[in-house]
């Protein structure tokens, strides 16, 4: 489905900021959370994980734990599937430790109990006999010779020949002649750079509650971002059938990408099974980190050529990212991204998946790209201040446009990066003055977006208002847009359509809410279930008038007579067909079920300041703008929140928050105390510029806007931090001690 | 087991529960009293998204055993609203968008309606650092310090 092909469409709901359908219950207290759930008869479940980071699992003995009162049920690996394969593997390896503890939280076994004191005391009455070895938490320690072996045989044959076994999986593109491009620059510039793990954060520890019996039928509320998701693989490592296991989503804390995986619902629903009881399992916050998320960590080498006139004659990156350990960091988008805002002749790009003994990687708000970004724009930067070359006017200059080649294959489409930086340039940020000990970053920064599997309903009342379905949890107010599309189609109030996160068993395979893709996907689902509704609507006044159906127009929520030829009648106003309905045919529903295949890209600009303290290596940032295509802001607030969120999460990824391992390959800061995301007092307001350059992919225009905004943070901030402090920042984060470490080694 | 009567007051309410010596304050409040507004997100008093008042005084419900609020008065997010009117800043978070997923929201309020008794004229600087104890991590804080700050405006206007 293309752009509309209407010039200059006047909207009358989307583009507003009407209140979102939600709000009286977030700010209530009354939304239903995750662990805000409860059952009759419910039991309270806990999980032993690993202590250590490698460990053969030699016997587990759980006569103790049984033993105690109130106690009713122990679950271990062989309490699920022995056939699954692939993927599914993997998770279930993740869920439930097979016969190796692959890193420090590895989940070993659980327990049902009838409250959650008495769960807790019993998992430290299992008794596990481990056979310690060696392990490696470094991505690049794991790749050396010598390194302990992970999984053997875990590559998927992309892999070169001699590679250690830890290299499981190879990425590679490019086009022209590197070797011709560098030689043709006046100036090249060759680094390496490191970035450490991060959580996503969700304030929301994983919750469920299961209902499994012994007829192989269950009942699931979790708090995800993809419950049809969720039912599939739960499926499989249980056993039972698809439809048999009915997912209902709960309000979601947040997610990130990080409830796009599946952690904790299948040993619920074991122990549930086991027990014929509900069974409620929540996290703790220190679970969450061990044993959930997080982000790759990256090493990372670059190098760049440039003219003196700013010309890019030729780049080059190799991507080595570790995700735990098992396959799948996303080292192919991090290779993929890293040079796509430049329209380059020369380019290649490489990218190695190598195991460690940490977490299984989940995605991270456009998974390995703002990694890329900071190695790339951090060459870039410096370049330009080597050439004495203004950043945005190289930018420019090298910038990717429509009809252009991508760094990664295809020609670009419409695409709005020039458009970001022009607004970026003319920005009074751009020009406003710095003060002594202050320093300037910009960073562009590039995401793919998504489509995917997407069915929605959109059923309409006899009093004329509609209830929408749709299978997408609402993870930052996209119950609004859904309901600005729908009153926007139909031609009524806003306020007259209720958004519902249907479960499982009432819509078709919706995939999970993630690559950008809900406005994106589940509104052109929403525009076209209203479409697919308008037809019927428009067929009953046709009938009724004895005209021919195509004779009937739609407009202001009334059905017309297309014009004078179709005959002269009043038009019918939406409510008039649908209070009849019942007599006229029945009732009227608009349906979509389909894989929207036209996301559009998008690209942003980011504006920093930033103050280095250079006696204490603090960092301050001082003023903050994010300039993003949006493609079209539905609901414009939380477009500027998406912006404002991912520019504040990049802001701590950058200068705080790391994954922090011990030589023993524990995770030492498993807290929101030692692990610090960024708190209000951290933070300057951000201010945020939407860019609209239309997606040809949808009805309206619309870009995915969730992800890209964490692209360009890190190397903005780190140009920024750069430029404060007169020496180059290499590695992530920022943190006070590595910047006194830059500042004592440039002296 | 060994539980413990205790007798408290919550949103203005006499109410009584049992509880284990070890259970929190926050487990008790939604798991023996059914108010599930105060959230845990971290158990360790990091987040702030557990927070209640206990006699007037900002807490992190998490840090607080059940059997400790015997004879207190207890406030929660169930309790700002007045019947179907909202309060101020309830109603100004949701015209603000100042939340997206909406899990850290009932402790916010809670510790900017504490604010904002205490100190009617909040600078940002001030609110920032009230606040610091409340993580969010999905809106970088910049539409909820604008919605304190002008609800606090429009509260200084009317009275």
């Amino acid at each position: 489905m293309a752009l509309d092909n209407q010039k200059n469409r006047e909207f009358k709901v989307v583009g507003t900021r009407p209140d979102r359908p939600d709000g009286l219950d977030k700010v209530t207290g009354r939304a239903k959370f995750g662990a805000d759930a409860y059952a009759t008869g419910m039991l309270h479940a806990a999980i032993l994980r690993s202590p250590h980071a490698h460990a053969k699992i030699l016997s587990i003995n759980t006569q103790k734990a049984e033993a105690l009162k109130g106690v009713k049920a122990v679950v271990t690996r062989k309490d699920f599937s022995t056939s699954v394969t692939g993927e599914n593997w993997n998770v279930l390896e993740n869920v439930m430790a097979g016969d190796t503890a692959l890193y420090d939280g590895h989940a070993i076994a659980a327990i049902a109990a009838t409250s959650s004191l008495i769960a807790r005391d019993a998992i430290k009455l299992i008794e596990i006999t481990y056979d310690i070895i060696p392990h490696v938490t470094d991505v690049d320690k794991a790749m050396e010779n010598g390194a302990p072996i992970i999984r053997a045989n875990a590559g998927d044959g992309s892999v070169p020949k001699g590679m250690h076994p830890n290299v499981v999986r190879y990425h590679e593109s490019g086009h022209g002649d590197l070797e011709a491009g560098f030689s043709s620059a006046d100036l090249v510039i060759e680094d390496t750079f490191k970035t450490e793990a991060t959580h996503q954060g969700y304030i929301e520890p994983h919750a469920c509650l299961a209902q499994l019996g012994g007829d192989g039928k269950g009942e699931l509320w979790c708090c995800t971002q993809g419950h049809f998701q969720v039912q599939k693989v739960c499926a499989a490592l249980l056993d039972i059938e698809t439809s048999a296991l009915r997912v209902t989503a709960s309000e979601i804390g947040g997610g990130f990408g990080g409830k796009t995986a599946i952690f904790i619902e299948p040993v619920a629903l074991a122990l549930s099974r086991k027990t014929n009881r509900p069974v409620k399992l929540v996290m703790s916050r220190s679970e969450v980190f061990r044993a959930t998320g997080p982000t790759s960590s990256t090493s990372m080498d670059i190098k760049i050529g440039m003219k003196k006139d700013g010309t890019i004659t030729a780049g080059s990156g190799i991507f080595r990212l570790q995700g735990g350990a098992f396959p799948g960091a996303p080292m192919e988008f991090t290779a993929m991204c890293a040079f796509a805002p430049y329209n380059l002749q020369n380019v290649q790009q490489i990218g190695y998946d190598v195991l460690n003994n940490r977490p299984k990687q989940a995605a991270y708000r456009a998974p390995g790209s703002p990694m890329a970004a900071f190695a790339v724009e951090s060459v870039i930067d410096e370049l330009c201040n080597q050439l004495k070359l203004d950043p945005i006017e190289v930018r420019l200059k090298n910038a990717s446009k429509e009809g252009t080649k991508a760094s990664f294959g295809p020609k670009w489409d419409k695409i709005g990066l020039v458009e970001c930086l022009e607004s970026a340039k003319n920005h009074p940020h751009y020009s406003s003055p710095l003060l002594e000990g202050q320093g300037r970053g910009i960073s562009s920064g590039f995401w793919f977006n998504h489509g995917g599997e997407t069915a929605v309903s959109l059923a309409l009342s006899e009093d004329g208002t509609a209830a929408l379905s749709v299978g997408t949890p609402d993870i930052g107010g996209s119950r609004a847009s859904m309901c600005q599309f729908a009153a926007e189609e139909l031609g009524i109030p806003y306020e007259k359509i209720r958004t519902t996160i249907a479960d499982t068993a009432t819509l078709g395979y919706n995939e999970v809410s993630h690559g950008s893709r809900v406005t994106y996907a589940t509104g052109l689902a929403t525009i076209k279930a209203a479409r697919d509704a308008v037809k019927k609507l428009c067929a009953r006044a046709a009938n009724k008038w004895e005209i021919d159906e195509d004779a009937v127009i739609w407009e202001d929520g009334c059905a017309k007579p297309s014009g004078p030829n179709a005959g002269s009648f009043e038009p019918m106003p939406l409510a008039e067909i649908t209070k009849k309905m019942g007599k006229t045919g029945g009732p009227i529903v608009g349906h979509f079920e389909a894989t929207p295949e036209g996301a559009g890209v998008s690209f942003a600009t980011h504006i920093v300041d930033a103050e280095v303290d250079q006696e204490t290596g603090k960092t301050k940032i001082i003023k903050y703008t994010v300039i993003q295509d949006a493609g079209k802001a539905i609901h414009p607030s939380y477009v500027e929140g998406q912006y404002q969120g991912g520019a504040a999460q990049g802001i701590g990824w950058a200068l705080n928050e790391e994954y922090i391992y011990g030589d023993d390959g524990r995770l030492q800061n498993s807290g929101f105390l030692d692990y610090r995301i960024p708190v209000a007092s951290d933070l300057p307001m951000i201010d945020t510029v939407i860019v609209e350059v239309p997606n040809p992919g949808h009805p309206y225009g619309v870009r995915g806007v969730g992800e890209t905004s964490i692209c360009p943070p890190l190397a903005a901030i780190a140009n920024a931090v750069s430029n404060a402090a007169g020496v180059r920042l290499k590695e992530l984060p920022m943190s006070p001690v590595r910047i006194l470490e830059a500042l004592e080694n440039k002296a | 087991m060994n539980k413990i009567h205790v007798n408290t007051e919550v949103n203005g309410d006499d109410v009584e529960f049992l509880c284990d010596t070890r259970e929190t304050l926050l487990d008790a409040l939604r798991d023996r009293l059914n108010l599930t507004g105060a959230k845990e997100g971290c158990g360790t008093g990091d987040c702030g998204a557990c927070s209640i008042t206990l006699d007037d005084r900002l807490v992190c419900s998490c840090l607080v055993l059940g059997v400790e609020a015997e004879g207190k008065s207890i406030g929660t997010v169930e309790g700002i609203a007045n019947g179907e009117d909202l309060h101020p800043l309830q109603q100004k978070f949701i015209e603000y968008a100042a939340l997206q997923c909406g899990i850290c929201t009932p402790g916010i309020l809670v510790a900017t309606e504490a604010l904002l008794k205490k100190n009617p004229d909040p600078t940002e600087t001030e609110v920032r650092y009230w606040l610091a104890g409340n993580l969010c991590r999905c809106t970088g804080y910049d539409k909820i310090i604008r919605a304190v700050m002008d609800t606090a405006r429009d509260l200084r206007e009317a009275s």
